[in-house]
């Protein structure tokens, strides 16, 4: 079930969800997904937050996943009709205001090139920059923590600098090594497992993000900070 | 105590998984086949979310270091124990010393075996289930080896079972009205259309019309299924967003992954559908190089399947439990 249909692609675009009206469709019978419209930005992410914030007072739902300007919502049984979850959805997302989150700031030491700078020279010709300057306009930007997934305390960080976007592979490399700092389109990350990952990485990065003993297992946390400080440069 | 003594590559510990932290990229694991992991638990006399061995490698055989009441659910093999052929779908007492060996089933994929009292193993993040990749939880977060030694909790209904076992008609039996068994070998498998679908056009229908192989190349975290390739008509790159176990990605190669148990918790590829959740344990069941076709379903039908298991499972719950307290007043 699709509340509103509104996509328009050319090949290899980095397209938002739709261009004017949230979207809601979903997976399987009890998980909805709201993707944002317009611009992949802070503002559209800052209406995500909130949106959360909302729905997690909702008594049906079992647990909420915030991704990249869009929500994943998962209702503990199958609604009875799922016409009206995605007419709640839209009003709550409507009505969401935007928010800040008070993240605090992670500092990522990096050793940018090298051996696990397997992707570099690809984004050097892609981007018709030279590796130099690639390395320069990755560090010298600020990140923000949109939301975590894809493997434990894995955050999506937003702030990439559009001439260093990448899209992902159409062949994943097949064991990348924790630590590898990434790109995947429009947006940057470090590897959190080896194994298989579709991003390509430029740098590599030793700090441990993730501890399931701990009170909070992970380091990032949705709104925070992050800066990537060059601990080396071998190119 | 329990020692296993012979296990294949990919046993684990497992529970009914650990959700509630997809949003810090932790998938929920948890037993590929549920339903039998509730029915197993619930014929031991365990709450229905205690910890249980997921066989999925065989051979596999373990030797209980004290008296244990197991069932061997899931599976549609004969387990032994010390070599006599017991039925499965059905709890026993094992001795001290007793050997318990499950063989490769004939057709299904996966054995669970429950023991009274659980597995006795510490809680990571509110599950005692194996995240296999995160290395943690389950058997110290990787799977069982040959000499591992698991703990056992205390059994209090241990008295109470009858002598000569206590058994239950398998779902796959008593819930055939509501999962319609394979057709010429093809298994039936609903699913909804998720966000991506009307991207794929024509070839939308082609996804639901044929039949779709799993691939040697799957396991817990994902299906891939091989048939003839399915292609959207732009090539897009979405957004990272959450995702559940049952959810249908097609990679750029045409090929769709249908999300398992230790299902990644984001995604980027296009969602052509997604399996309603009460047929993932019989994904769950299908072994590699097994056929299925997509039926599509709808929110009400998966409701009503989703209540007519809850109601088998209560049933099992509440006449388990009375026939062995029935047998305790008697005894």
């Amino acid at each position: 079930m699709i509340a509103t249909t509104n996509r328009h692609a050319s090949p290899r675009e980095i397209i938002p969800a739709t261009q004017s009206r949230a979207r809601v469709s979903s997976i399987g019978a009890r998980s909805f997904l709201l993707e944002a419209p317009g611009d992949f930005d802070l503002i559209a992410q800052r209406r995500i937050w909130a949106l959360s914030q909302t729905v997690r007072r909702w008594a049906d739902l079992a647990e909420n996943i915030p991704g990249m300007t869009n929500l994943l919502v998962i209702f503990k049984e199958t609604p009875e009709d799922p016409d009206a979850v995605v007419v709640r959805l839209l009003e709550a997302w409507e009505h969401a205001q935007s928010i800040d989150l008070n993240g605090k700031t992670i500092e990522i030491p990096v050793r940018y090139g090298g051996e696990h700078a397997t992707d570099l020279p690809a984004l050097c010709d892609l981007s018709g920059l030279s590796d130099r300057e690639v390395v320069r306009i990755h560090h010298e930007a600020t990140y923000r923590v949109f939301a975590l997934g894809s493997a434990p305390g894995f955050g999506y960080l937003h702030g990439l600098d559009p001439r260093i976007y990448m899209p992902r592979k159409t062949v994943p490399s097949l064991k990348m090594p924790k630590g590898c700092v990434t790109i995947g389109g429009m947006q940057t990350g470090v590897a959190m497992l080896t194994g298989p990952n579709g991003w390509n990485s430029i740098g590599f990065a030793t700090l441990e993000m993730f501890d399931p003993t701990a009170q909070n297992p992970a380091v990032m946390a949705p709104g925070d900070t992050v800066r990537f400080l060059p601990a080396r440069i071998e190119l | 105590m329990i020692e296993i003594l012979e296990s294949g590559l990919f046993n684990t510990v497992q529970d009914l998984g650990r959700p509630g932290y997809r949003d810090i990229g932790v998938s929920a694991s948890g037993a590929m086949d549920p339903l039998a992991v509730r029915i197993g638990n619930s014929l031991v006399g365990n709450d229905e979310n205690a910890a249980v061995i997921e066989v999925q490698t065989f051979p596999f055989s373990l030797r209980f270091e004290r008296r244990t009441v197991f069932a061997v659910t899931g599976t549609d093999g004969h387990p032994h124990l010390d070599g006599s052929e017991l039925i499965p779908w059905c709890a026993y007492m094992a001795e001290l010393g007793q050997v318990l060996e499950l063989k490769q089933p004939p057709r299904l994929a996966r054995a669970y075996i429950s023991v009274g009292g659980g597995l006795d193993i510490p809680v990571v993040m509110g599950s005692r289930s194996t995240s296999l990749r995160g290395g943690f939880g389950g058997n110290a977060g990787r799977p069982l080896a040959k000499g591992d030694r698991i703990a056992v909790g205390e059994d209090l209904e241990i008295a109470m079972l009858p002598a000569t076992g206590l058994a239950v008609i398998e779902p796959a039996v008593a819930l055939r009205e509501v999962f319609p068994a394979p057709v010429d070998g093809v298994l039936p498998i609903r699913a909804l259309p998720a966000g991506e679908h009307g991207l794929f056009a024509g070839d939308g229908e082609a996804f639901w019309s044929q039949i779709w192989r799993i691939s040697s190349r799957s396991d817990r975290t994902g299906y891939r299924l091989s048939g003839e390739p399915i292609t959207p008509t732009a090539t897009i790159e979405m957004r990272s967003h959450g995702v559940v176990p049952g959810v249908i990605q097609v990679p750029p190669g045409g090929e769709p992954i249908v999300q398992m148990s230790d299902a990644n918790t984001a995604g980027g590829y296009p969602k052509i559908a997604g399996v309603i959740e009460c047929d993932l344990w019989r994904l769950g069941q299908a072994r590699i190089g097994a056929r299925l076709k997509f039926v599509r379903s709808t929110h009400a039908e998966a409701r009503a399947v989703e209540q007519a298991v809850a109601r088998y499972v209560e049933d099992v719950r509440l006449t388990s439990g009375m026939v062995k307290r029935a047998l305790k007043a008697m005894a």
